[in-house]
């Protein structure tokens, strides 16, 4: 149930970046990455272009890959299981599913974890999005405007444990502050990517983070 | 609209990065280096995406209360507290700020 802020909050920051309600649900239903969501709406709402936008949540998203990876010999039947299921593919489907043993209880895992996280996610999301209907004042005087940096850094802080991550994210934060006041809005998020650089050589495989 | 693109292509990116390997790759494993850039790519996005979204409005850079706001989070994680205080502590200390400024 961790999720159940983070959706309210998703929610919250769609309708601050001016995003219809049906929009931020169709986020939810249709995108299904927690801070995928967050990013290209924070890049839409900071003026960006959509293919910025779309870019840094691709990024993001790109972990999905090797969660497919470590989940693909656990998810076998016709392809149009494997084609349903493969939207359930999160860091917390991933996790839950890759502690089990047997490949039928590593399916049954990331089929409970992905769907009943999908539901929570996609309920907080349409809360969160009517709630600030209202919209104006109420998000500076609330300070409903710095939510969404504390929610980034939220969803940073269990990463920062190892060395190489933390590189990474000094390195990437770095570039992008530096770039702000210089280029169109989204190109300093793009740019961030170029601190992976600083994050050193491989140690180990991805493990999904839980959130 | 501009937000309807950003869903679809967003919608389609993601799913096509989330099935590819239980739809094509079945068994084989991901190249080192790939495996290393996706796992260290979100480390560095959400870094920028954090002081990013704290010192810009509406596409211009404003330094205001909200650093306050992210500082308290900070503090916030430190003391391992969860993702719902976090979020409401760093509201609260920017609110706070903005009322004494």
């Amino acid at each position: 149930m961790a999720v159940t802020p983070f959706g309210v909050a998703f929610g919250i920051a769609a309708a601050n970046a001016g995003l219809a309600t049906w929009q931020a649900s169709a986020f939810s239903l249709f995108v299904f990455a927690g801070s995928a969501q967050f990013a290209a709406v924070e890049v839409l709402g900071g003026g960006g272009s959509a293919v910025a936008a779309i870019a840094a949540g691709l990024l993001l998203n790109l972990r999905s890959l090797a969660f497919g990876v470590t989940m693909s010999t656990a998810l076998v039947g016709p392809w149009w299981k494997r084609a349903a299921w493969s939207q359930l593919m999160i860091d917390e489907s991933t996790a839950v599913g890759s502690a089990q043993s047997e490949h039928r209880w590593r399916r049954y895992g990331y089929l409970c974890a992905g769907l009943s996280i999908f539901a929570t996610w996609n309920l907080t999301t349409f809360v969160g999005a009517t709630a600030l209907s209202s919209g104006g004042d109420v998000v500076t005087t609330w300070g409903i405007d710095a939510t969404i940096p504390a929610a980034f850094l939220a969803l940073l802080w269990p990463r920062l444990a190892d060395a190489g991550q933390r590189r990474s994210a000094l390195a990437g934060g770095l570039v992008a502050l530096t770039l702000v006041p210089l280029t169109p809005a989204g190109v300093p998020i793009l740019a961030s990517t170029l601190g992976v650089l600083a994050g050193g050589q491989r140690r180990r495989e991805p493990e999904p983070a839980t959130t | 609209m501009t937000a309807t693109v950003v869903l679809i292509g967003l919608a389609a990116g993601t799913y096509g990065l989330k099935a590819a390997a239980p739809l094509l790759l079945s068994g084989r494993a991901l190249p080192p280096v790939v495996a290393r850039l996706a796992d260290l790519l979100p480390a560095a996005l959400l870094a920028a995406l954090a002081l990013v979204s704290t010192v810009t409005r509406d596409g211009a850079t404003v330094v205001d209360a909200r650093l306050v706001g992210l500082a308290a989070a900070a503090c916030a994680l430190v003391a391992r507290a969860p993702f719902i205080v976090v979020v409401i502590v760093a509201a609260a200390a920017t609110a706070l700020a903005r009322s004494l400024m």
